[in-house]
């Protein structure tokens, strides 16, 4: 019904161009080789992480620019530089567990081959509906158009190439991870330490507390085991969940879970966001418990949103009593500036002194509650979550305004996660030679120690570890659901029968 | 034309298997019986015979019961509101009656059951016909699943609970019975559920939660429970009460009938060739027409109208659009969905896309032509139907914006009524309006608690033209569902019965 939009931010640094037809002429002329390559690689089963990263040194006769360019010659030039990123996709990018993950085997199958992919080039122009046998060819797809970044899409029931010449109606999305966008712009209203595109430690604690909460939710009430948070890149952080349960969820599912998670509801003109039913529902309740300790520190403390007057006022709004509102603006007045979390203690404080005769303890407890929930519980972007075939950036793409690395969070670690501490681009490749600085010395023409390959001589390697355990998982149990599948098939026979139509 | 036959034969196949040995008196009338239930789930299809006549006539009449449903949603009604207003079409056009409507004494008897089947047989058959007149498109399918639903739960609620708990267990519905063992290792999370937002006493909360049984079942199957937090969550199992059943049914309903529709949709070709069907069917899928909102583009001052135009005649906006307008030149910006919302609006009233990325180009002014272009210019042109799906869309209807997308955090979209805060609301229509009276401020709080919002939008309406409506008296007043619909009234009882050209809008 309504034109979706389909990059994940709305009015960020997105943009979307009608070059969904536009067809990259050296795509097609490539098309040969890559079906040739493909065969090869089918059935080279040494292929390893190791010759895959570092295959930009094979990979200097197919393109020259790729390989020629000494990596200090442009470690001044700019993140979002063609140069720089296809240095970073030739060397750093794991092309070989993208395609594991996504494939859901060892084999190519159609998991991958039909899968959307869509790059956003350096003139801006986006390219939809792209998609590859293999990873070798994406790969070569990738360095051959060297996007500033792409993103990924459902699995199609047929190749997504092939769109325009299936009869119509049976081309269409058939699954996709379920994925969450937490994005610290919807956060503006209530953060006091940046705004826009600026982040720092104190408002990263925004994106720390919506990733705890969701994520137990994810696994506690809708048993989903297979969830990866990932970096965006600069303000925010995305969730994949890859069970396969949740890959195929339809649109009205994702619908459900997404509102599930909306508790803090309306625009800027409706005054209290957040008014829930009591007793609380065991899944709020659970969140309140985890926050409820965060507000004081990250909230009251460090983003100290009560400080001004006009923020106390707002404060006021949220609060039911009339009577202690006088008593609080009363003391408040006379103390200019008082910091939040004085001011919060002053709620209690004053409520218990009498201040107020109308006041009823209860609702004063549930309104304050509300107001803990209003300023920490998730705020997610529901509009990423709903549908089946929205597309979201790829984990590991360089985010073109920062250079950092989308990197996945381990989520055991969650706390300790700092945005500032992501690698660049510019960091990582600056790594790799100086690795290879030290290692001249060391070696002193000893050809004998073994190759290391490029991701193992930067800082992306934890992270690059992490992706390849969050990739065997999921491939182990993709493995034990194929083998029960044998078992389920009677069950399904049995439903066939019923309902021929009229 | 092989798989025609085979088809055939399948199906008297099955009606054997189903309907199994009619001649067995033995049995009590209950299994021989071909509609043992007055409720339907529609999984098997008819395979009598019934006159033309009786093919259109039953049609028709089921027609008229999900028309008016429709007509129900789109004015917003309260389930008591419909309720009250399918009991009595029903009665009149497809009564079903229980099996309680016989005496006791005289139920072993199957002639008595006679009338009942005919009545059943009636509402089977003509659900079977409009499924064929439904299946064609995508929309129709949808609003047939819709209004087929409310009338199934309709019935589902008057049904009897004994006739109910038989017509429950006749569905295989997959789920699992909590064990008390399990309810009691649950009871807080299970109980604080149960009555949430309830208020009632402790007491009473306890004694209902004991006599509740749970079962369980695959979280994804009670989605809309899940949607509105209104069940229990597990390790993917939801725990749904025995009184939250209906949920399910209704899910499984819908679901069952969205699959059957899609299925008749591909063997509708093959009905081409009989030439005494389809004009029915067409004819029936016509008279299946939403309210919706139809105008010609230019209808107001036989001139498409221009970007500079738009300021003056935003003294016709309703609140929705008048909010828009100024938040858009408050900001210099409006959020995906308000673009959407607002832009389709301006489009109805004939702005040309050509206007419309003039008006817009100069609203978001603080963004730089490149910005824009690549931001924005995309987005418009595809609401004209000019980029992408290249699909003409229609402005949004009250009901659409009413349900569809709530405004988040810095959204400007939405019905104000529903979607601002009463005190935000007061200052909105005060500010935007002029509407300060306190007899129309109270009348809207009234109205906005009831959850009316499109009545406080036509006492609005009614009072910033009550001058007007009162020199044309006689003429009924109509309730406005749609924020264009509001535009050409007020435009017309502004500028009564007058040619008005490009001129005397902007001089006004």
């Amino acid at each position: 019904m309504a034109p979706h939009k389909t990059s994940p931010d709305d009015d960020g640094d997105d943009s979307m161009q009608d070059v969904d037809a536009m067809q990259v002429d050296s795509v097609d002329a490539d098309q040969k080789t890559a079906i040739k390559d493909e065969l090869e690689h089918m059935f080279d089963d040494d292929l390893d992480d190791e010759s895959m990263v570092d295959a930009s040194n094979t990979y200097k006769a197919g393109s020259g620019k790729a390989s020629t360019t000494v990596i200090s010659d442009i470690l001044s030039a700019s993140p979002s530089d063609p140069e720089v990123m296809l240095q970073f996709y030739s060397r750093l990018f794991p092309w070989r567990q993208l395609f594991r993950w996504l494939n859901h085997s060892e084999l190519p199958s159609t998991d991958f081959a039909n899968r959307e992919f869509a790059f956003t080039l350096h003139n801006e122009a986006y390219l939809r509906y792209q998609c590859y046998p293999t990873f070798e060819t994406l790969r070569r797809d990738v360095l051959k158009l060297n996007p500033s970044r792409f993103e990924i899409g459902p699995v199609y029931s047929a190749r997504p190439r092939d769109r325009k010449q299936l009869p119509k109606g049976s081309f269409k999305p058939i699954e996709k991870e379920l994925v969450f966008d937490i994005d610290l712009t919807d956060y503006d209203e209530i953060r006091t330490c940046c705004s826009k595109t600026k982040i720092c430690i104190k408002c990263w604690q925004f994106v720390t507390m919506a990733i705890k909460v969701v994520d137990i939710a994810l696994r506690d009430d809708f048993g989903f085991q297979h969830i990866m948070w990932v970096y965006s890149g600069r303000r925010g952080a995305h969730a994949w969940v890859c069970d396969k349960k949740a890959r195929k969820l339809d649109d009205g599912k994702r619908r459900a879970i997404a509102a599930y998670f909306e508790v803090v509801k309306g625009g800027s003109q409706s005054g209290k966001k957040v008014n829930l039913d009591r007793p609380l529902h065991p899944h709020i309740r659970r969140s309140y418990d985890i926050l409820k300790d965060d507000f004081k520190i990250n909230i009251l403390e460090n983003q100290d949103p009560f400080q001004t007057e006009r923020q106390a006022e707002r404060l006021l709004q949220l609060l039911p009593d009339r009577q202690l509102n006088e008593a609080l603006r009363e003391k408040w007045d006379s103390t200019i500036e008082r910091p939040s979390s004085d001011k919060w203690k002053d709620i209690d404080a004053l409520a218990s002194s009498g201040a107020s005769k109308t006041i009823i303890p209860k609702v004063l407890l549930e309104h304050k509650q509300d107001i803990i929930l209003e300023y920490t519980y998730p705020r997610l972007d529901a509009e990423v979550s709903k549908h089946l075939n929205h597309l979201l950036k790829s984990p590991f793409v360089v985010h073109p305004g920062t250079g950092k690395v989308c990197v996945p969070i381990d989520i055991s670690k969650l706390e300790e996660f700092n945005p500032d501490d992501v690698p660049t681009v510019m960091q990582l490749l600056k790594e790799i030679d100086q690795w290879a600085n030290i290692a001249k010395k060391e070696e002193d023409g000893d050809n004998s120690t073994p190759k290391v390959s490029d991701i193992d001589k930067t800082s992306l390697k934890p992270y690059h570890d992490l992706f390849s355990r969050f990739v065997q998982k999921l491939l182990n149990a993709e493995k034990s659901t194929f083998a029960e599948k044998a078992g389920a098939t009677e069950k399904s026979v049995k439903i066939k029968t019923e309902g021929v139509d009229f | 034309m092989l798989g025609r036959d085979a088809i055939r034969q399948q199906r008297r196949d099955e009606r054997k298997t189903r309907h199994g040995n009619k001649l067995d008196l033995s049995s009590t009338p209950k299994d021989t019986l071909p509609y043992p239930h007055r409720l339907n789930f529609y999984t098997v299809p008819p395979k009598d015979e019934v006159s033309l006549e009786e093919f259109e006539q039953w049609a028709i009449d089921r027609l008229r019961v999900l028309g008016e449903i429709e007509t129900c949603l789109f004015r917003n009604s309260t389930p008591q509101e419909t309720d009250a207003t399918l009991r009595k079409l029903l009665d009149k056009y497809l009564p079903l009656n229980s099996n309680l409507s016989i005496p006791e004494s005289e139920r072993s008897n199957p002639r008595r059951f006679q009338g009942l089947t005919n009545e059943r047989k009636r509402d089977h058959y003509s659900h079977f016909i409009l499924r064929l007149a439904f299946a064609r498109t995508e929309d129709l399918r949808r609003r047939f699943t819709m209004t087929e639903g409310i009338l199934f739960k309709h019935r589902f609620m008057t049904d009897n609970t004994v006739e109910r708990a038989e017509f429950m267990d006749s569905l295989d519905l997959n789920s699992e019975a909590v064990s008390d063992a399990e309810k009691g290792q649950l009871a807080e999370e299970l109980k604080a559920v149960l009555v949430s937002g309830s208020k009632m006493p402790a007491e009473k909360a306890r004694q209902l939660f004991e006599q509740e049984q749970y079962l369980k079942v695959e979280w994804d199957r009670v989605s809309d429970l899940v949607e509105s937090r209104k069940v229990f969550l597990r390790r993917g199992y939801a725990y749904v009460p025995n009184s939250m059943l209906l949920s399910l049914v209704m899910a499984e309903f819908s679901k069952r009938l969205d699959e059957s529709l899609i299925k008749t949709a591909r063997y509708l070709p093959r009905l081409d060739e009989d030439d005494r069907l389809i004009p029915i069917l067409n004819h029936l899928s016509k008279g299946f027409t939403a309210p919706e909102y139809t105008t010609t583009t230019t209808s107001l001052t036989g001139e498409a109208i221009t970007a500079a135009q738009i300021d003056t005649l935003s003294a016709h906006f309703p609140l929705c659009m008048k909010n828009l307008h100024s938040a858009v030149r408050r900001d210099k910006h409006l959020r995906h969905f308000g673009r959407l919302q607002y832009g389709l609006f301006l489009k109805a009233l004939g702005l040309s896309i050509d206007e419309a990325l003039l008006f817009w180009r100069t609203a978001f002014s603080k963004f730089t032509d490149e910005q824009f272009n690549k931001e924005y210019r995309y987005n418009i042109r595809h609401s004209y139907g000019l980029q992408g799906a290249g699909r003409n869309y229609k402005p949004l209807s009250c009901q659409q914006i009413l349900m569809d997308h709530p405004p988040g955090s810095g959204d400007n979209h939405g019905c104000p009524y529903r979607h601002f805060s009463f005190e935000n609301l007061t200052v909105a229509m005060g500010r935007l309006l002029g509407v300060e009276e306190r007899g129309v401020v109270m009348g809207v709080k009234m109205d906005v608690e009831a959850k009316k919002y499109h009545l406080a939008c036509n006492r609005v309406f009614e009072h910033l033209h009550e001058k007007e409506l009162k020199k044309k008296e006689g003429g009924a007043r109509e309730t406005i569902t749609h924020p264009n619909e509001y535009f050409d009234r007020s435009w017309g009882l502004k500028n009564p019965k007058k040619e008005v050209k490009d001129e005397d809008v902007a001089m006004e």
